[in-house]
């Protein structure tokens, strides 16, 4: 019982869209089945597109071990840090509030903070699953087009985000981030 | 389906039979992930496109093309960049709704803003974002990120719409 109740929570936005979908269309027949046809198609769309795309998520999440790579972003860490923080960011799954947890841990496991800004950087933008979605919806073009763009304006926010904090403040957040309950 | 989605599937196919041979066990805790992750979109999947399909039946083409075509200049812009910024899509929603939007006559620099601020800005998580990295560098990051939105949209209009 208790299960079902929380399907029934996690699909109540998708029930109310639906159930305003029916009234709509029973005022408004034209429109209620244009919309519902859109949809439809929209639809099964993706669910051609998806399959393929998250099983290669769960493989890479399941082959690429995180917490090696994190031993090698610290302090002086350079360029390979900057790589890792990339790679690691974009092989990650869910939306960006997703990633603050895990900055958490990171700052614990005292990443860089430079390799922590591109780490959120690259996690909201320059993910492969969502770069494969992207190309397949929008087109080669435009989807590499962004990515050129967004790798150095990544590093260079990270950069300008570590100018425009004093040491004492990131210092702050990193101590903060010690008392945090994470994973 | 077009070359880029038979081309997923292939590579998808041979990472899994590699993944395999080498080790059974990962193999399936990474489809169970795969499944996972799909079941965790699948909701808010299903509301964004009814929304979204009802918005545009109603909502005629002209109207789109006016407030973020080609021709609604920075203004335009502006607008998706905001949108963007305020609204809590996934990006495997976002990009069938913005290539929907593109369809019903929405520029490309306009929805470049969109997609960019939609992913590195969220006005919406920012409390959230505060209790992880403070009230200074949530703010700085996201303002940041929001001007760099438009300076992809500048570029992406000049690569793409032309």
């Amino acid at each position: 019982m208790e299960k079902y109740l929380k399907t029934l929570k996690k699909y109540r936005l998708f029930i109310f869209n639906l159930s305003a979908l029916g009234i709509l269309t029973i005022f408004k027949p034209e429109i209620g089945i244009k919309s519902a046809s859109l949809s439809v198609f929209q639809l099964t769309q993706m669910l051609l597109i998806i399959p393929p795309i998250f099983i290669l998520l769960g493989l890479l999440d399941v082959w690429v071990p995180r917490e090696t790579m994190v031993k090698y972003m610290g302090e002086n860490s350079g360029i390979m840090g900057i790589f890792l923080a990339f790679i690691i960011g974009s092989f990650a799954a869910g939306p960006l509030y997703g990633a603050f947890p895990v900055a958490a841990v990171f700052m614990k496991k005292g990443v860089k903070f430079t390799n922590l800004m591109i780490f959120i950087g690259a996690w909201s933008t320059t993910k492969v699953p969502m770069l494969m979605f992207e190309m397949t919806y929008m087109g080669m073009k435009f989807a590499l087009t962004r990515l050129a763009i967004d790798i150095p304006g990544i590093i260079l926010i990270a950069f300008l985000l570590n100018r425009l904090l004093s040491k004492k403040e990131i210092e702050k957040v990193y101590l903060q981030a010690e008392n945090l309950d994470t994973l | 389906m077009d070359i880029q989605t038979y081309l997923f599937y292939i590579l998808a196919f041979i990472a899994f039979f590699i993944s395999f041979l080498k080790d059974k066990k990962k193999t399936k805790a990474a489809l169970k992930k795969a499944w996972k992750s799909f079941e965790n979109l699948l909701p808010q999947l299903l509301a964004v496109v009814l929304l979204i399909s009802v918005l545009l039946t109603v909502v005629n083409t002209d109207v789109i093309s006016q407030l973020i075509g080609k021709n609604s200049g920075w203004i335009g812009v502006i607008l998706s960049g905001l949108v963007g910024a305020i609204t809590l899509i996934p990006p495997f929603v976002a990009f069938p709704t913005a290539a929907m939007l593109l369809d019903a006559g929405a520029g490309f620099m306009q929805i470049g803003a969109f997609i960019s601020s939609l992913t590195m800005v969220g006005i919406v998580t920012i409390p959230m974002e505060m209790n992880f990295f403070g009230k200074k560098l949530t703010l700085l990051r996201n303002m940041l990120a929001f001007i760099f939105s438009f300076f992809v949209a500048f570029i992406i209009s000049l690569v793409v719409a032309s």
